[in-house]
């Protein structure tokens, strides 16, 4: 495996497949790059499209740029439906192979569909992922629902929940869980956003699930709850999570399934019997790695600073021959949301945290830092419209300083220690 | 042309609302919006947001005219 690669594959025509490819070339490797993408477009940027692509402002061409010399040839509108690993070859929809010495797997995720196959297809029901469903839903949306309901109490739920409002559209966001966002948040910061949200004028319900939609000639006109109410709504948006792109790696031989696919430290995809499949990587939300700032706990980020970072930890260990010249992705998982007028930040991961204090600002101002802890050390740290005091943090999650961090600030002298 | 912005990155400094005040906008405190796909007749504003960037969290290229793609 060290000999030079001259025909390199890239699976994914995504924000980590893109990286990737950039800087594969920026490396100084000249030979063949082929991306292949489902979808007909050339890789575009995600995050806007739940926010401003939805809401109409700008262009809601998202196509990410790149370097004008980066000598690509994409293979748009064509699944990859089989990798041959003996063979080393990838095929695809249309039957083509495209053999490879090197291959990167970002197929990412699709989002979960609505789990009854009639009640999904009815005109009025979405899901929310592509640039071709935040056209469709942002079309709907530009000609007024009466109501737009909801379901799913993540990131992507309370953004187009916040979309709608600022279109002074009704919207009733349907919740499982007794707390919206706490499982990456915290009940704390969870239950914050969550009274923001009822403030700007969202019909937030939590532990509410829809018990059946209601249709005339074949579009939606209603839900019923599982408590029996009724909601009159012709537009509904699942926000129920993501499916991770693995099936056509199935009798591959990797080890692969709906947590992902498993790599190791390096990126390197790794076949079921545990040993490192030659060639093949993997980057971005299908990629399921061990996670050093969690004592190598197997994890799957699917956020969009992770699939930059492990396109390029990805891109260098396939140009570096050998192992002993990889270099370990070490990437402390972070994101965004931006939501009523509020932008949220987290670094490191906070769920599991048993201990939460706010360093700085308060809970009421709705500006604010929070750290929180788990067995005594400093593991994630969230903000809320103050990114700035975010990037000192991120340095005692990577050094799991003592929690809370910074105990001693002049600026913060009544330091509290409480539940996440 | 193409644009994006790392809003991992982003720390509100709104210099990129001087340099290119039709293409980047804040709505709330911290919450940055912005142009993907401005004109190329905007590229003079938009290299000059780059470069005012203090955190250097925009990318921007000309967009891809190469006839590189086989679907």
């Amino acid at each position: 495996m060290t000999t030079a690669p001259e025909r390199i594959v890239v699976v994914g025509a995504s924000l980590a497949g893109l990286t990737a490819a950039q800087h594969l070339r920026a490396r100084g490797y000249a030979g063949a790059l082929t991306l292949v993408g489902d979808e007909p477009h050339r890789p575009y940027d995600r995050p806007p499209l739940s926010k401003q692509v939805l809401r109409g402002l700008f262009s809601a061409d998202t196509t990410l740029p790149h370097p004008p010399d980066l000598g690509v040839e994409f293979r748009l509108g064509q699944p990859a439906t089989r990798l041959d690993l003996s063979e080393r070859a990838v095929e695809l929809g249309d039957g083509s192979r495209l053999p490879y010495d090197r291959l990167l797997i970002a197929t990412g995720t699709r989002a979960r569909p609505w789990p009854d196959p009639e009640e999904a297809a009815l005109a009025g029901v979405f899901t929310l992922r592509g640039r071709d469903d935040a056209q469709r839903l942002g079309a709907r949306l530009q000609a007024r629902p009466d109501r737009v309901v909801l379901v799913g109490g993540g990131f992507i739920g309370f953004e187009v929940a916040s979309t709608c409002r600022d279109l002074d559209i009704p919207v009733t966001l349907l919740v499982r869980d007794a707390v919206p966002l706490a499982a990456a948040l915290g009940p704390r910061l969870g239950g914050l956003i969550g009274d923001v949200a009822r403030e700007k004028g969202v019909d937030l319900r939590l532990e509410s699930e829809i018990e059946r939609m209601e249709a005339r000639d074949g579009h939606l006109v209603a839900v019923t709850l599982k408590d029996g109410t009724r909601i009159e709504s012709d537009c509904l948006v699942a926000a129920i999570g993501t499916l991770r792109n693995v099936e056509w790696l199935a009798g591959s031989g990797l080890e692969a399934d709906a947590g992902g696919l498993r790599c190791d430290a390096f990126c390197r995809a790794l076949h079921e019997d545990g040993g490192v499949a030659e060639g093949v990587f993997a980057a971005g939300d299908v990629a399921r790695w061990p996670n050093p700032h969690d004592d190598d706990a197997l994890v799957a980020v699917e956020h969009w600073g992770n699939a930059r970072a492990q396109g390029e930890t990805a891109a260098a260990n396939m140009l570096a021959g050998d192992a002993s010249a990889m270099r370990r992705h070490d990437h402390l998982p972070d994101f965004w949301s931006q939501q009523f007028g509020l932008t949220i930040k987290l670094v490191g991961l906070a769920e599991g945290a048993d201990s939460f204090a706010v360093m700085h600002g308060s809970l009421e101002e709705r500006c604010l830092l929070a750290a929180y802890g788990r067995d005594g050390r400093t593991i994630a740290a969230a903000s809320i419209d103050s990114a700035r005091w975010l990037p000192a943090y991120k340095a005692a999650i990577r050094e799991r300083a003592p929690f809370p961090p910074i105990a001693d600030a002049v600026d913060q002298p009544r330091l509290r220690v409480q539940e996440p | 042309m193409k644009v994006v912005v790392d809003l991992n990155r982003c720390q509100a400094y709104a210099q990129c609302l001087y340099a290119a005040p039709g293409h980047f906008a804040l709505h709330g405190k911290e919450a940055l919006v912005y142009d993907p796909s401005p004109d190329e007749a905007a590229r003079g504003e938009i290299e000059r947001a780059v470069h005012a960037c203090p955190v250097r969290a925009i990318t921007a290229y000309s967009d891809d005219t190469t006839a590189g793609e086989a679907a």
